[in-house]
């Protein structure tokens, strides 16, 4: 049994755990230094609403987390291949767009009205990741630089298009008008929130996910592309066709984001999530960097980050009630993401340090600054290696380094 | 003709943040370090620049060295937020684009926050003008009077001042000199007793200064005197990077570069005024595309040949074979 819990501080999974506990710790911390600044009084009171104020709010919770979840995949999805996919925002809005523009154009058969919608997201979606993909792989440019100017480009084209169109922007609003009731998908039943069943689909997409990364030809080879592009070809992998590949699955993940924030319905009967276009980038994009670095790009990760952000975006919310501007919460996530760059180091140090203190003969291949050392990352890509469950497994054999990470090997 | 001179002169306080920030990005990728933090030190530098003039602006002290001062401040207030970056990539060898992101993230979410409390605005509104009608004399000489020295702003001598500067500190100094192998070959400059992360820090730090003062520079020339953290700089910060691939990290074709930028994005905001165009009916927003379009399809044609430093966005590690 004592070895057992030994196997579990080892591995990588527990690893990646801690540092994100690490990362949240340190974000919060740093909200909190916030708002002593921005008003001491009432510091207190809010972090504590902050902090616990999600939970009278679960079932927005379970509503907002849907959409990061989705573009948190499509950013973890992308890094896994080692692709830095900045552009979730610009896939999200598209996806979006695609989903309005079915949801109040077409007018299919009523039980399919809605899945049709969310199929149009997950294909404008797709259309905006492959843009990267394409100019990564075959013109040698850089998916950020792509990924940036496409999330103004979407955005612009779509608001241009949004305001364009008489039957689904009202102008005296300002805002999109409400979607036919066969568009919005279906309420989870939860009062008084729009939580709907995309939320179930978004955990179904993400265990599908799981899936393909562990178990398929293809998910192997995107994890081998990811950890060293050159072995990967020499290997024989066409890593150009791989590239567009991920970039239009992450695309289609974000796109559902978009799809599924905006065809849901909200508490008043008969009106539906709107959309005002008014040339800001949409944030659910880059929340969900945010979510895949805390999710350590792990898609069940994933759905627990996701969850974790929407529910402190709740409280960040309320905390609204002392005075405090909803903005306190981006602040707390960028300062997350922030550290989660190399909380896995700063983990890592930490573990160090407990360990020499137990341990009384140090291994001294433990203590060695884990680099770029080629064999222990030709250990990393054997598939089972992310696997929680085969993990300990990997453990009990011993001999292999405990999972000395450089950092970060996904990013 | 009339219309030419006006987009002239529109376009060369447009050009000058897009190549300072560029040319910041360019010292700190040729040191090593991918920068793309710049959206977010802009901001830093533009809303702290507009914060002093905010506070200086009741003691009747001359516009222009108003502007001379908070441009000081603006620098040093992107100095220090490169130092978080500095930080990140250096010493904790964290993936360069992800702390980048996080900075681009954390500082419109700052300024919404206490301008929100504080101002109950979105950002800072001055109301100081900066603006040249004339420089006695010079404004004078035939056509080129007319193109460089009226209807501007003071930005732009010093943006050229400076460009000069950090031309002939990359290529004609010593330091420059180690800055560039640092970008190259990091270990091969260690090997000859180049201290790398100095190096890179310094590489880091002054893609700070002329992104702070680039950002304020933004908020004179673009935006009259005002910051507000919901636009930013509208995404200047990246269209600055990719200015600086565009120009294949050199400051010649950087500047080249930079202008032709400047004259789409002034060009896509004069559409009424130029009647063959506003007669097309084309939706504006299109036109607000077009900076980005164009950004794409250059770098379409110029990436394939892509001279980017061979170290850029790798952390250094001295163990590293």
């Amino acid at each position: 049994m004592r070895l057992n819990i030994k196997n579990i501080t080892k591995s990588k999974g527990f690893s990646s755990f801690t540092s994100a506990l690490l990362a949240i710790g340190l974000g919060l911390i740093f909200g909190f230094i916030v708002m002593i600044v921005a008003s001491p009084e009432n510091s207190l009171s809010g972090f504590q609403m902050l902090l616990l104020g999600g939970l009278s709010r679960l079932g927005d919770v379970f509503y907002y987390a849907t959409p990061i979840i989705m573009t948190g995949l499509a950013v973890g999805f992308a890094f896994k291949m080692g692709l830095f996919n900045i552009g979730a925002s610009g896939q999200y809005t598209m996806g979006m767009y695609f989903a309005l523009y079915v949801g109040f154009m077409w007018k299919p058969p009523e039980g399919a009205h809605w899945i049709l919608c969310i199929l149009a997201g997950l294909a404008g979606g797709m259309i905006w990741g492959f843009i990267p993909g394409f100019f990564k792989a075959l013109l040698n440019v850089n998916e950020v630089i792509t990924s940036i100017m496409f999330n103004y480009i979407g955005m612009y084209l779509v608001d241009m298009l949004i305001s364009g169109n008489a039957t689904m922007y009202v102008s005296t609003k300002a805002r999109t008008a409400y979607l036919p009731a066969s568009a919005q998908i279906p309420s989870l039943g939860i009062q008084n929130t729009s939580a709907n069943i995309s939320f179930i689909i978004a955990i179904i997409i993400a265990i599908i996910l799981f899936i393909i990364l562990q178990k398929t030809i293809f998910g192997y080879e995107l994890k081998a592309t990811g950890y060293n592009k050159h072995a990967s070809i020499y290997a024989g992998m066409n890593g150009k066709r791989n590239i567009i590949l991920t970039m239009v699955i992450a695309g289609g993940l974000a796109g559902l984001g978009g799809a599924f924030y905006i065809l849901a319905p909200t508490t008043i009967p008969g009106s539906s999530m709107t959309y005002e276009p008014i040339n800001v980038i949409a944030a659910n994009g880059f929340n969900g960097i945010a979510v895949a670095l805390l999710g350590s790009s792990n898609p069940i990760g994933i759905i627990f980050s996701g969850i974790f952000i929407s529910y402190i975006q709740r409280g960040g919310t309320l905390a609204s009630l002392f005075g405090y501007k909803p903005e306190i919460i981006d602040i707390v996530i960028a300062v997350i993401i922030y550290f989660s760059a190399f909380a896995m180091l700063m983990s890592l140090a930490i573990a160090r340090f407990f360990k020499n203190r137990k341990v009384k003969h140090i291994d001294t291949e433990d203590i060695a600054p884990g680099s770029g050392d080629p064999v222990e990352e030709s250990n990393e890509i054997t598939p089972e290696s992310d696997d929680p469950a085969t993990e300990s497994q990997v453990a009990t054999t011993e001999s292999d380094m405990p999972v000395e990470e450089t950092g970060r090997e996904e990013a | 003709m009339d219309t030419f001179y006006y987009l002239i002169q529109n376009t060369l306080p447009v050009a000058i943040p897009l190549l300072l920030v560029a040319l910041g990005g360019m010292f700190s990728e040729r040191s090593g370090v991918i920068n793309i933090a710049l959206e977010g030190i802009m901001l830093f530098g533009a809303y702290f620049g507009c914060l002093f003039v905010y506070f200086i602006q009741g003691s009747g002290i001359d516009a222009q060295l108003i502007l001379i001062l908070a441009m000081l401040v603006a620098a040093v207030s992107g100095f220090l937020y490169s130092l978080l970056l500095s930080f990140a990539a250096i010493n904790m060898k964290s993936d360069q684009t992800i702390s980048g992101t996080a900075l681009n993230m954390l500082i419109p979410a700052v300024i919404l926050l206490f301008s929100k409390m504080y101002f109950n605005s979105d950002g800072v509104t001055t109301n100081v003008s900066f603006y040249l009608n004339k420089i006695p004399g010079l404004s004078e000489i035939p056509v080129l009077g007319k193109l460089f020295f009226q209807n501007t702003y003071i930005t732009v001598y010093i943006g050229i001042l400076l460009y000069i500067i950090s031309t002939i500190l990359l290529y004609k100094t010593k330091f420059g000199l180690r800055l560039r192998a640092c970008g190259e070959h990091p270990h091969a400059a260690d090997s000859v007793g180049i201290n790398v992360h100095k190096m890179r820090y310094a590489g880091v730090s002054i893609s700070g200064i002329l992104g702070g003062i680039g950002g304020f520079f933004y908020a004179v020339g673009v935006m009259d005197g005002n910051t507000n953290g919901h636009t930013g700089v509208a995404g200047f910060g990246f269209l600055a990077l990719a200015v600086m691939i565009f120009g294949q990290w050199r400051p010649g074709k950087i500047l080249l570069a930079a202008l032709f930028f400047a004259f789409l994005r002034t060009l896509a905001y004069s559409i009424a005024l130029i009647p063959f165009l506003h007669n097309l009916g084309i939706n504006n927003t299109f036109y607000k595309m077009l900076p980005y379009i164009v950004t794409m399809i250059v770098l379409a044609f110029t990436s394939k040949h892509s001279r980017a430093p061979k170290a850029e966005g790798i952390p250094y590690d001295p163990g590293a074979r």
